[in-house]
Protein backbone atom coordinates (compact mmCIF):
# COMPACT_ATOMS: atom_id res chain seq x y z
CA UNK A 1 0.00 0.00 0.00
CA UNK A 2 1.29 3.42 -0.85
CA UNK A 3 1.09 6.10 1.81
CA UNK A 4 -0.29 9.62 1.66
CA UNK A 5 2.51 11.20 -0.30
CA UNK A 6 4.38 8.26 -1.73
CA UNK A 7 5.72 8.64 -5.24
CA UNK A 8 5.81 5.33 -7.03
CA UNK A 9 7.08 4.56 -10.50
CA UNK A 10 7.01 1.04 -11.83
CA UNK A 11 8.19 -0.18 -15.19
CA UNK A 12 8.32 3.32 -16.70
CA UNK A 13 9.25 3.46 -20.37
CA UNK A 14 9.49 6.90 -21.98
CA UNK A 15 11.23 8.85 -24.69
CA UNK A 16 11.00 11.49 -27.37
CA UNK A 17 9.54 10.29 -30.64
CA UNK A 18 11.62 7.36 -31.85
CA UNK A 19 14.25 7.90 -29.23
CA UNK A 20 13.65 5.92 -26.06
CA UNK A 21 15.31 7.30 -22.92
CA UNK A 22 13.87 5.14 -20.10
CA UNK A 23 13.55 1.37 -20.12
CA UNK A 24 11.37 0.08 -17.29
CA UNK A 25 12.43 2.28 -14.41
CA UNK A 26 11.16 1.44 -10.91
CA UNK A 27 11.50 4.13 -8.28
CA UNK A 28 9.89 4.89 -4.96
CA UNK A 29 10.04 7.96 -2.73
CA UNK A 30 8.41 7.83 0.70
CA UNK A 31 6.99 10.98 2.35
CA UNK A 32 9.70 12.99 4.09
CA UNK A 33 12.47 11.18 2.31
CA UNK A 34 15.20 12.75 0.22
CA UNK A 35 16.14 10.59 -2.73
CA UNK A 36 18.80 11.17 -5.33
CA UNK A 37 19.06 9.98 -8.89
CA UNK A 38 22.63 10.03 -10.17
CA UNK A 39 24.26 8.90 -13.34
CA UNK A 40 26.18 10.12 -16.35
CA UNK A 41 24.98 12.62 -18.90
CA UNK A 42 22.31 11.12 -21.13
CA UNK A 43 21.31 8.42 -18.64
CA UNK A 44 17.68 9.66 -18.69
CA UNK A 45 17.68 11.57 -15.40
CA UNK A 46 15.97 14.68 -16.77
CA UNK A 47 13.52 12.55 -18.74
CA UNK A 48 12.60 10.80 -15.50
CA UNK A 49 11.66 14.08 -13.82
CA UNK A 50 9.80 15.26 -16.91
CA UNK A 51 7.72 12.08 -16.83
CA UNK A 52 6.87 12.63 -13.16
CA UNK A 53 5.73 16.22 -13.75
CA UNK A 54 3.77 15.29 -16.84
CA UNK A 55 5.81 17.22 -19.41
CA UNK A 56 6.21 13.98 -21.31
CA UNK A 57 4.07 10.88 -21.04
CA UNK A 58 5.32 7.41 -20.20
CA UNK A 59 4.74 4.97 -23.05
CA UNK A 60 4.43 2.12 -20.57
CA UNK A 61 4.43 1.60 -16.82
CA UNK A 62 2.54 3.19 -13.96
CA UNK A 63 3.13 6.42 -12.13
CA UNK A 64 1.37 7.04 -8.84
CA UNK A 65 1.54 9.80 -6.26
CA UNK A 66 -0.28 9.50 -2.95
CA UNK A 67 -2.19 6.56 -4.37
CA UNK A 68 -3.51 8.53 -7.38
CA UNK A 69 -2.69 7.35 -10.89
CA UNK A 70 -1.03 10.27 -12.68
CA UNK A 71 -1.36 8.87 -16.20
CA UNK A 72 -4.60 10.74 -16.87
CA UNK A 73 -3.76 13.97 -15.02
CA UNK A 74 -2.77 16.90 -17.26
CA UNK A 75 0.62 18.43 -16.42
CA UNK A 76 -0.84 21.75 -15.22
CA UNK A 77 -2.90 19.96 -12.55
CA UNK A 78 0.07 18.21 -10.96
CA UNK A 79 1.08 21.28 -8.90
CA UNK A 80 -2.42 21.11 -7.40
CA UNK A 81 -1.65 17.56 -6.25
CA UNK A 82 1.51 18.82 -4.56
CA UNK A 83 4.25 18.15 -7.11
CA UNK A 84 6.66 21.01 -7.81
CA UNK A 85 9.44 20.72 -10.37
CA UNK A 86 12.50 22.97 -10.50
CA UNK A 87 13.50 22.37 -14.11
CA UNK A 88 16.94 21.96 -15.63
CA UNK A 89 18.63 25.33 -16.22
CA UNK A 90 16.19 26.89 -13.75
CA UNK A 91 13.95 28.35 -16.47
CA UNK A 92 13.15 31.57 -14.61
CA UNK A 93 11.23 34.31 -16.38
CA UNK A 94 14.16 36.68 -16.96
CA UNK A 95 12.08 39.79 -17.75
CA UNK A 96 9.97 39.42 -14.61
CA UNK A 97 11.12 40.57 -11.18
CA UNK A 98 12.01 38.09 -8.45
CA UNK A 99 8.68 38.75 -6.75
CA UNK A 100 6.76 38.32 -10.00
CA UNK A 101 8.51 34.99 -10.58
CA UNK A 102 7.31 33.92 -7.14
CA UNK A 103 3.84 35.13 -8.06
CA UNK A 104 3.72 32.89 -11.13
CA UNK A 105 4.81 30.06 -8.84
CA UNK A 106 1.73 30.78 -6.71
CA UNK A 107 -0.63 30.66 -9.69
CA UNK A 108 -2.78 27.74 -8.52
CA UNK A 109 -5.96 28.68 -6.63
CA UNK A 110 -4.96 27.22 -3.27
CA UNK A 111 -1.63 29.08 -3.38
CA UNK A 112 -2.98 32.56 -4.19
CA UNK A 113 -4.62 33.00 -0.81
CA UNK A 114 -1.35 32.21 0.94
CA UNK A 115 0.94 34.22 -1.34
CA UNK A 116 2.22 36.71 1.24
CA UNK A 117 2.78 34.11 3.91
CA UNK A 118 4.75 31.84 1.58
CA UNK A 119 6.66 34.69 -0.04
CA UNK A 120 7.80 35.85 3.40
CA UNK A 121 8.80 32.27 4.19
CA UNK A 122 10.84 32.05 0.97
CA UNK A 123 12.48 35.38 1.82
CA UNK A 124 13.32 33.95 5.23
CA UNK A 125 14.92 30.91 3.62
CA UNK A 126 16.76 33.04 1.05
CA UNK A 127 17.35 36.54 2.50
CA UNK A 128 19.23 37.35 -0.69
CA UNK A 129 15.99 37.14 -2.66
CA UNK A 130 14.35 39.65 -0.34
CA UNK A 131 17.06 42.18 -1.11
CA UNK A 132 16.56 41.58 -4.81
CA UNK A 133 12.80 41.21 -4.85
CA UNK A 134 12.27 44.03 -7.37
CA UNK A 135 15.22 43.10 -9.56
CA UNK A 136 14.69 41.39 -12.91
CA UNK A 137 15.41 37.69 -12.42
CA UNK A 138 17.57 37.54 -15.53
CA UNK A 139 20.06 40.02 -14.12
CA UNK A 140 20.96 37.93 -11.06
CA UNK A 141 23.88 35.55 -10.58
CA UNK A 142 23.46 31.83 -11.23
CA UNK A 143 23.26 30.97 -7.54
CA UNK A 144 20.64 33.66 -6.90
CA UNK A 145 18.67 32.42 -9.88
CA UNK A 146 18.75 28.90 -8.48
CA UNK A 147 17.42 30.22 -5.15
CA UNK A 148 14.67 32.04 -7.02
CA UNK A 149 13.77 28.90 -8.99
CA UNK A 150 13.54 26.84 -5.79
CA UNK A 151 11.56 29.64 -4.13
CA UNK A 152 9.18 29.78 -7.08
CA UNK A 153 8.57 26.02 -6.74
CA UNK A 154 7.93 26.35 -2.99
CA UNK A 155 5.23 28.98 -3.62
CA UNK A 156 2.69 26.34 -4.67
CA UNK A 157 3.03 24.65 -1.27
CA UNK A 158 4.26 21.31 -2.65
CA UNK A 159 4.47 17.97 -0.87
CA UNK A 160 7.31 16.80 -3.08
CA UNK A 161 10.00 18.91 -4.71
CA UNK A 162 11.70 17.66 -7.87
CA UNK A 163 15.10 19.25 -8.41
CA UNK A 164 16.86 18.86 -11.77
CA UNK A 165 20.62 19.45 -11.57
CA UNK A 166 20.48 22.33 -9.07
CA UNK A 167 24.28 22.58 -9.09
CA UNK A 168 24.69 22.77 -12.87
CA UNK A 169 26.74 25.71 -14.06
CA UNK A 170 27.44 27.07 -10.58
CA UNK A 171 30.79 27.87 -8.99
CA UNK A 172 31.94 25.28 -6.38
CA UNK A 173 31.27 27.62 -3.47
CA UNK A 174 27.75 28.32 -4.73
CA UNK A 175 27.15 24.60 -5.27
CA UNK A 176 27.89 24.16 -1.57
CA UNK A 177 25.32 26.86 -0.73
CA UNK A 178 22.67 25.29 -2.93
CA UNK A 179 23.09 21.91 -1.25
CA UNK A 180 22.89 23.60 2.16
CA UNK A 181 19.56 25.04 1.03
CA UNK A 182 18.32 21.62 -0.02
CA UNK A 183 19.25 20.36 3.42
CA UNK A 184 17.22 23.15 5.04
CA UNK A 185 14.22 22.47 2.84
CA UNK A 186 14.40 18.84 3.89
CA UNK A 187 14.33 19.81 7.53
CA UNK A 188 10.93 21.37 6.91
CA UNK A 189 9.58 17.92 6.18
CA UNK A 190 9.36 18.31 2.43
CA UNK A 191 9.94 15.23 0.29
CA UNK A 192 12.76 15.79 -2.19
CA UNK A 193 13.74 13.96 -5.36
CA UNK A 194 16.96 15.34 -6.71
CA UNK A 195 18.70 14.53 -9.97
CA UNK A 196 22.40 15.30 -10.03
CA UNK A 197 25.68 14.70 -11.78
CA UNK A 198 27.50 15.97 -8.73
CA UNK A 199 27.40 12.55 -7.06
CA UNK A 200 29.72 13.29 -4.15
CA UNK A 201 27.66 16.27 -3.04
CA UNK A 202 24.25 14.78 -3.54
CA UNK A 203 25.04 11.61 -1.59
CA UNK A 204 25.72 13.80 1.44
CA UNK A 205 22.23 15.30 1.27
CA UNK A 206 19.94 12.40 0.39
CA UNK A 207 18.92 9.30 2.35
CA UNK A 208 18.88 6.94 -0.62
CA UNK A 209 19.88 7.12 -4.24
CA UNK A 210 19.35 5.40 -7.55
CA UNK A 211 22.08 5.08 -10.12
CA UNK A 212 20.65 5.47 -13.60
CA UNK A 213 22.61 4.23 -16.60
CA UNK A 214 21.31 4.36 -20.17
CA UNK A 215 17.72 4.51 -19.00
CA UNK A 216 17.88 1.66 -16.51
CA UNK A 217 18.37 1.55 -12.75
CA UNK A 218 21.88 0.10 -12.38
CA UNK A 219 22.06 0.29 -8.59
CA UNK A 220 20.13 1.63 -5.65
CA UNK A 221 20.63 1.85 -1.94
CA UNK A 222 21.29 4.02 1.10
CA UNK A 223 23.60 6.95 0.40
CA UNK A 224 26.27 5.71 2.78
CA UNK A 225 26.24 2.27 1.22
CA UNK A 226 26.48 3.67 -2.30
CA UNK A 227 29.24 6.06 -1.28
CA UNK A 228 31.17 3.08 0.11
CA UNK A 229 30.54 0.81 -2.88
CA UNK A 230 33.85 0.32 -4.71
CA UNK A 231 32.20 0.20 -8.15
CA UNK A 232 30.33 3.44 -7.54
CA UNK A 233 33.42 5.06 -6.11
CA UNK A 234 35.41 4.09 -9.17
CA UNK A 235 32.77 5.26 -11.64
CA UNK A 236 31.40 8.39 -10.00
CA UNK A 237 33.43 9.50 -7.05
CA UNK A 238 36.98 8.85 -8.18
CA UNK A 239 36.78 11.58 -10.75
CA UNK A 240 37.33 9.18 -13.65
CA UNK A 241 36.54 11.30 -16.70
CA UNK A 242 35.24 8.32 -18.64
CA UNK A 243 32.24 8.19 -16.33
CA UNK A 244 31.03 11.48 -17.77
CA UNK A 245 31.05 10.38 -21.35
CA UNK A 246 27.67 8.73 -21.88
CA UNK A 247 27.77 5.23 -23.25
CA UNK A 248 25.08 6.10 -25.79
CA UNK A 249 26.08 9.59 -26.75
CA UNK A 250 23.28 11.84 -27.91
CA UNK A 251 23.43 15.55 -28.63
CA UNK A 252 20.85 16.52 -26.04
CA UNK B 1 5.36 78.02 -32.04
CA UNK B 2 3.06 78.12 -35.04
CA UNK B 3 -0.42 77.32 -33.70
CA UNK B 4 -1.15 75.20 -36.78
CA UNK B 5 1.98 73.13 -36.23
CA UNK B 6 1.06 72.82 -32.56
CA UNK B 7 -2.37 71.64 -33.63
CA UNK B 8 -0.77 69.06 -35.94
CA UNK B 9 1.44 67.79 -33.11
CA UNK B 10 -1.53 67.58 -30.78
CA UNK B 11 -3.57 65.74 -33.40
CA UNK B 12 -0.66 63.37 -33.90
CA UNK B 13 -0.65 62.49 -30.21
CA UNK B 14 -4.42 61.99 -30.27
CA UNK B 15 -4.13 59.80 -33.36
CA UNK B 16 -1.35 57.81 -31.68
CA UNK B 17 -3.65 57.04 -28.76
CA UNK B 18 -6.20 55.50 -31.12
CA UNK B 19 -3.52 53.54 -33.04
CA UNK B 20 -2.24 52.26 -29.71
CA UNK B 21 -5.29 50.08 -28.90
CA UNK B 22 -5.20 47.72 -31.89
CA UNK B 23 -1.41 47.65 -31.60
CA UNK B 24 -1.66 46.50 -27.97
CA UNK B 25 -4.31 43.94 -28.89
CA UNK B 26 -2.24 42.47 -31.73
CA UNK B 27 0.91 42.39 -29.60
CA UNK B 28 -0.95 40.73 -26.74
CA UNK B 29 -2.24 37.92 -28.95
CA UNK B 30 1.06 37.53 -30.77
CA UNK B 31 3.10 37.56 -27.56
CA UNK B 32 0.96 34.92 -25.87
CA UNK B 33 -0.39 32.68 -28.63
CA UNK B 34 2.48 33.30 -31.09
CA UNK B 35 0.02 33.78 -33.94
CA UNK B 36 -0.55 36.97 -35.94
CA UNK B 37 -4.21 37.86 -36.34
CA UNK B 38 -4.05 39.20 -39.88
CA UNK B 39 -7.78 39.96 -39.68
CA UNK B 40 -7.44 42.21 -36.63
CA UNK B 41 -8.58 45.39 -38.39
CA UNK B 42 -11.60 43.47 -39.69
CA UNK B 43 -12.60 42.57 -36.11
CA UNK B 44 -12.57 46.33 -35.50
CA UNK B 45 -14.67 46.80 -38.65
CA UNK B 46 -17.29 44.32 -37.36
CA UNK B 47 -17.35 46.23 -34.06
CA UNK B 48 -17.90 49.51 -35.89
CA UNK B 49 -20.89 47.97 -37.73
CA UNK B 50 -22.28 46.70 -34.43
CA UNK B 51 -22.18 50.19 -32.90
CA UNK B 52 -23.53 51.80 -36.06
CA UNK B 53 -26.36 49.27 -36.36
CA UNK B 54 -27.42 49.34 -32.72
CA UNK B 55 -27.32 53.15 -32.51
CA UNK B 56 -28.72 54.32 -35.84
CA UNK B 57 -30.90 51.35 -36.88
CA UNK B 58 -32.07 49.80 -33.60
CA UNK B 59 -32.17 53.17 -31.87
CA UNK B 60 -30.11 52.16 -28.84
CA UNK B 61 -28.37 54.86 -26.81
CA UNK B 62 -24.73 55.21 -27.90
CA UNK B 63 -23.37 54.16 -24.48
CA UNK B 64 -25.36 50.92 -24.62
CA UNK B 65 -24.17 50.24 -28.17
CA UNK B 66 -20.56 50.75 -26.99
CA UNK B 67 -21.12 48.50 -23.99
CA UNK B 68 -22.43 45.76 -26.30
CA UNK B 69 -19.66 46.12 -28.88
CA UNK B 70 -16.85 45.40 -26.41
CA UNK B 71 -17.98 41.96 -25.17
CA UNK B 72 -19.29 41.06 -28.64
CA UNK B 73 -15.86 41.49 -30.23
CA UNK B 74 -14.24 39.76 -27.23
CA UNK B 75 -16.46 36.75 -28.04
CA UNK B 76 -15.49 37.08 -31.71
CA UNK B 77 -11.83 36.93 -30.63
CA UNK B 78 -12.59 33.77 -28.62
CA UNK B 79 -14.31 32.18 -31.61
CA UNK B 80 -11.42 33.13 -33.88
CA UNK B 81 -9.07 31.35 -31.50
CA UNK B 82 -11.22 28.27 -30.99
CA UNK B 83 -12.29 27.76 -34.61
CA UNK B 84 -9.28 28.95 -36.61
CA UNK B 85 -6.14 29.38 -34.51
CA UNK B 86 -6.35 26.46 -32.08
CA UNK B 87 -6.58 23.73 -34.73
CA UNK B 88 -3.49 25.29 -36.36
CA UNK B 89 -1.36 25.81 -33.24
CA UNK B 90 1.09 23.11 -34.29
CA UNK B 91 1.00 24.12 -37.97
CA UNK B 92 3.76 26.17 -39.63
CA UNK B 93 3.39 29.94 -39.05
CA UNK B 94 2.65 30.58 -42.72
CA UNK B 95 -0.49 28.41 -42.48
CA UNK B 96 -1.64 30.36 -39.43
CA UNK B 97 -1.13 33.69 -41.18
CA UNK B 98 -2.93 32.47 -44.29
CA UNK B 99 -5.84 31.16 -42.21
CA UNK B 100 -6.35 34.43 -40.34
CA UNK B 101 -5.87 36.21 -43.69
CA UNK B 102 -8.72 34.08 -45.00
CA UNK B 103 -10.88 35.24 -42.10
CA UNK B 104 -10.11 38.82 -43.20
CA UNK B 105 -11.73 38.20 -46.58
CA UNK B 106 -14.62 36.26 -45.04
CA UNK B 107 -15.41 39.19 -42.73
CA UNK B 108 -15.08 41.75 -45.54
CA UNK B 109 -17.31 39.62 -47.78
CA UNK B 110 -19.88 39.06 -45.04
CA UNK B 111 -20.02 42.79 -44.29
CA UNK B 112 -20.49 43.57 -48.00
CA UNK B 113 -23.27 40.99 -48.22
CA UNK B 114 -25.13 42.29 -45.16
CA UNK B 115 -24.51 46.04 -45.33
CA UNK B 116 -23.43 46.60 -49.01
CA UNK B 117 -20.44 48.79 -49.76
CA UNK B 118 -22.15 52.03 -48.69
CA UNK B 119 -20.35 54.33 -46.29
CA UNK B 120 -22.31 54.46 -43.01
CA UNK B 121 -21.94 57.37 -40.68
CA UNK B 122 -22.78 57.37 -37.01
CA UNK B 123 -23.53 61.10 -37.19
CA UNK B 124 -22.12 61.86 -33.78
CA UNK B 125 -19.79 64.80 -33.36
CA UNK B 126 -18.68 66.52 -30.19
CA UNK B 127 -17.99 70.28 -30.25
CA UNK B 128 -14.34 71.30 -30.68
CA UNK B 129 -12.48 72.32 -27.57
CA UNK B 130 -10.34 75.44 -27.47
CA UNK B 131 -6.99 75.03 -25.75
CA UNK B 132 -5.23 78.40 -25.74
CA UNK B 133 -4.54 79.16 -29.38
CA UNK B 134 -5.47 75.80 -30.82
CA UNK B 135 -8.71 73.94 -31.45
CA UNK B 136 -8.97 70.24 -30.75
CA UNK B 137 -11.76 67.99 -31.92
CA UNK B 138 -13.79 66.99 -28.87
CA UNK B 139 -14.45 63.59 -30.43
CA UNK B 140 -10.75 62.92 -30.94
CA UNK B 141 -9.91 64.07 -27.42
CA UNK B 142 -12.60 61.82 -25.92
CA UNK B 143 -11.35 58.88 -28.04
CA UNK B 144 -7.80 59.58 -26.91
CA UNK B 145 -8.75 59.62 -23.23
CA UNK B 146 -10.75 56.40 -23.64
CA UNK B 147 -7.82 54.75 -25.43
CA UNK B 148 -5.43 55.71 -22.63
CA UNK B 149 -7.90 54.38 -20.06
CA UNK B 150 -8.13 51.12 -22.00
CA UNK B 151 -4.34 50.86 -22.14
CA UNK B 152 -4.12 51.61 -18.39
CA UNK B 153 -6.65 48.88 -17.56
CA UNK B 154 -4.65 46.42 -19.70
CA UNK B 155 -1.42 47.46 -17.99
CA UNK B 156 -2.90 47.01 -14.51
CA UNK B 157 -4.29 43.60 -15.53
CA UNK B 158 -0.89 42.44 -16.80
CA UNK B 159 0.99 43.93 -13.86
CA UNK B 160 -1.10 43.06 -10.83
CA UNK B 161 -3.18 39.95 -11.46
CA UNK B 162 -1.99 36.34 -11.37
CA UNK B 163 -3.34 35.67 -14.84
CA UNK B 164 -1.71 38.87 -16.17
CA UNK B 165 1.65 37.91 -14.68
CA UNK B 166 1.29 34.44 -16.19
CA UNK B 167 0.53 36.09 -19.56
CA UNK B 168 3.80 38.04 -19.39
CA UNK B 169 5.62 34.88 -18.34
CA UNK B 170 4.17 32.67 -21.07
CA UNK B 171 5.34 35.13 -23.71
CA UNK B 172 8.89 34.21 -22.60
CA UNK B 173 8.71 30.51 -21.84
CA UNK B 174 5.74 28.49 -22.98
CA UNK B 175 6.96 24.99 -22.17
CA UNK B 176 7.65 25.54 -18.49
CA UNK B 177 4.20 27.00 -17.70
CA UNK B 178 2.43 23.71 -16.83
CA UNK B 179 5.00 23.27 -14.04
CA UNK B 180 3.52 26.43 -12.48
CA UNK B 181 0.03 24.96 -12.69
CA UNK B 182 -0.81 27.17 -15.66
CA UNK B 183 -2.92 25.65 -18.44
CA UNK B 184 -1.54 27.34 -21.59
CA UNK B 185 -4.78 26.81 -23.51
CA UNK B 186 -6.72 28.71 -20.88
CA UNK B 187 -4.22 31.58 -21.07
CA UNK B 188 -4.56 31.58 -24.89
CA UNK B 189 -8.33 31.93 -24.51
CA UNK B 190 -7.99 34.79 -22.04
CA UNK B 191 -5.49 36.61 -24.27
CA UNK B 192 -7.71 36.11 -27.32
CA UNK B 193 -10.72 37.51 -25.48
CA UNK B 194 -8.67 40.46 -24.22
CA UNK B 195 -7.30 41.04 -27.73
CA UNK B 196 -10.86 41.00 -29.04
CA UNK B 197 -12.03 43.39 -26.31
CA UNK B 198 -9.27 45.84 -27.30
CA UNK B 199 -10.46 45.61 -30.93
CA UNK B 200 -13.99 46.28 -29.67
CA UNK B 201 -12.85 49.37 -27.76
CA UNK B 202 -10.90 50.56 -30.82
CA UNK B 203 -14.09 50.10 -32.86
CA UNK B 204 -16.03 52.36 -30.48
CA UNK B 205 -13.36 55.06 -30.76
CA UNK B 206 -12.99 54.82 -34.53
CA UNK B 207 -16.67 54.67 -35.44
CA UNK B 208 -17.14 58.21 -34.12
CA UNK B 209 -14.32 59.44 -36.35
CA UNK B 210 -14.61 57.33 -39.51
CA UNK B 211 -17.50 56.19 -41.70
CA UNK B 212 -17.97 52.41 -41.67
CA UNK B 213 -17.70 50.37 -44.84
CA UNK B 214 -16.56 46.78 -45.43
CA UNK B 215 -13.03 47.88 -46.36
CA UNK B 216 -12.52 50.42 -43.58
CA UNK B 217 -9.98 48.03 -42.03
CA UNK B 218 -7.59 48.88 -44.85
CA UNK B 219 -7.41 52.49 -43.66
CA UNK B 220 -5.81 51.56 -40.33
CA UNK B 221 -4.94 47.84 -40.55
CA UNK B 222 -1.66 48.12 -42.48
CA UNK B 223 -0.39 50.97 -40.33
CA UNK B 224 -1.30 48.98 -37.20
CA UNK B 225 0.87 46.06 -38.34
CA UNK B 226 3.66 48.48 -39.26
CA UNK B 227 3.57 50.02 -35.80
CA UNK B 228 3.68 46.57 -34.18
CA UNK B 229 6.73 45.57 -36.18
CA UNK B 230 8.38 48.94 -35.57
CA UNK B 231 7.88 48.68 -31.82
CA UNK B 232 9.06 45.06 -31.86
CA UNK B 233 6.40 42.36 -32.36
CA UNK B 234 5.05 41.24 -29.01
CA UNK B 235 6.65 44.18 -27.21
CA UNK B 236 3.72 46.00 -25.60
CA UNK B 237 5.56 49.11 -24.44
CA UNK B 238 7.48 49.39 -27.71
CA UNK B 239 4.25 49.16 -29.69
CA UNK B 240 2.59 51.74 -27.47
CA UNK B 241 5.44 54.24 -27.99
CA UNK B 242 5.68 53.50 -31.72
CA UNK B 243 1.94 54.22 -32.05
CA UNK B 244 2.52 57.78 -30.86
CA UNK B 245 5.59 58.17 -33.07
CA UNK B 246 3.58 57.05 -36.08
CA UNK B 247 0.65 59.29 -35.13
CA UNK B 248 3.03 62.25 -35.03
CA UNK B 249 4.66 61.39 -38.35
CA UNK B 250 1.30 61.09 -40.09
CA UNK B 251 -0.13 64.24 -38.55
CA UNK B 252 2.90 66.52 -38.78
CA UNK B 253 3.70 65.12 -42.24
CA UNK B 254 0.17 66.09 -43.27
CA UNK B 255 0.84 69.60 -41.96
CA UNK B 256 3.88 70.06 -44.21
CA UNK B 257 2.47 68.20 -47.22
CA UNK B 258 -0.90 66.64 -47.66
CA UNK B 259 -2.39 63.67 -45.83
CA UNK B 260 -1.71 61.12 -48.57
CA UNK B 261 1.89 62.25 -48.69
CA UNK B 262 2.18 61.85 -44.92
CA UNK B 263 1.34 58.14 -45.19
CA UNK B 264 4.06 57.80 -47.82
CA UNK B 265 6.49 59.43 -45.37
CA UNK B 266 5.29 57.09 -42.62
CA UNK B 267 5.85 53.99 -44.77
CA UNK B 268 9.26 55.25 -45.89
CA UNK B 269 10.18 55.77 -42.26
CA UNK B 270 9.02 52.22 -41.56
CA UNK B 271 11.22 50.81 -44.33
CA UNK B 272 14.15 52.83 -42.99
CA UNK B 273 13.57 51.40 -39.49
CA UNK B 274 13.49 47.90 -40.96
CA UNK B 275 16.92 48.51 -42.50
CA UNK B 276 18.46 49.99 -39.38
CA UNK B 277 16.67 48.18 -36.54
CA UNK B 278 14.79 45.16 -37.92
CA UNK B 279 14.25 43.85 -34.38
CA UNK B 280 12.12 46.91 -33.59
CA UNK B 281 12.86 50.47 -32.52
CA UNK B 282 12.30 49.90 -28.83
CA UNK B 283 13.70 46.41 -28.42
CA UNK B 284 16.60 46.25 -26.01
Amino acid sequence: MSGVGTLELSGIHAGYGDFQALFGVDLRVEPGEAVGVVGPNGAGKTTLLRVISGLIRASAGTLRFGGADLAAVPAHELPVLGIAHVPENRRLFPQLTVEENLKVGAYIKSARARFQERRDHVFELFPRLKQRRHQLAGTMSGGEQQMCAIGRALMSGPRILLLDEPSAGLAPLVVQQVFDLVRRIRQEGLTVLIVEQNVAQVLRVVDRAYVLETGRVAAEGASAALAADPAIRRSYLGGALSAWIPSCWRPC
Amino acid sequence: MDPFLLEAVLNGVLLGGVFALPVLGLNLVFGVVDVIWLCYAELVMVGMYIVWFLHTQAGWPLALAFATCLPAIAVLGLLLHLLVVRPLLAAPPINQVLATGGVLFVLQGAATLVFSTDFRSLGVEMPPIELGEVFVSGTKLAAFVAALLGAAVLWAFLKFTYVGTAIRAIARDREVMPLMGVDPHRIYLIASAAGGALAGLAACLLVVQLDVHPFVGLSFGPITFMICVMGGLGNMLGGFLAAFLMGLIVSVGGFYGDTDMSYVVAFLFFILVMFIRPQGLFTR
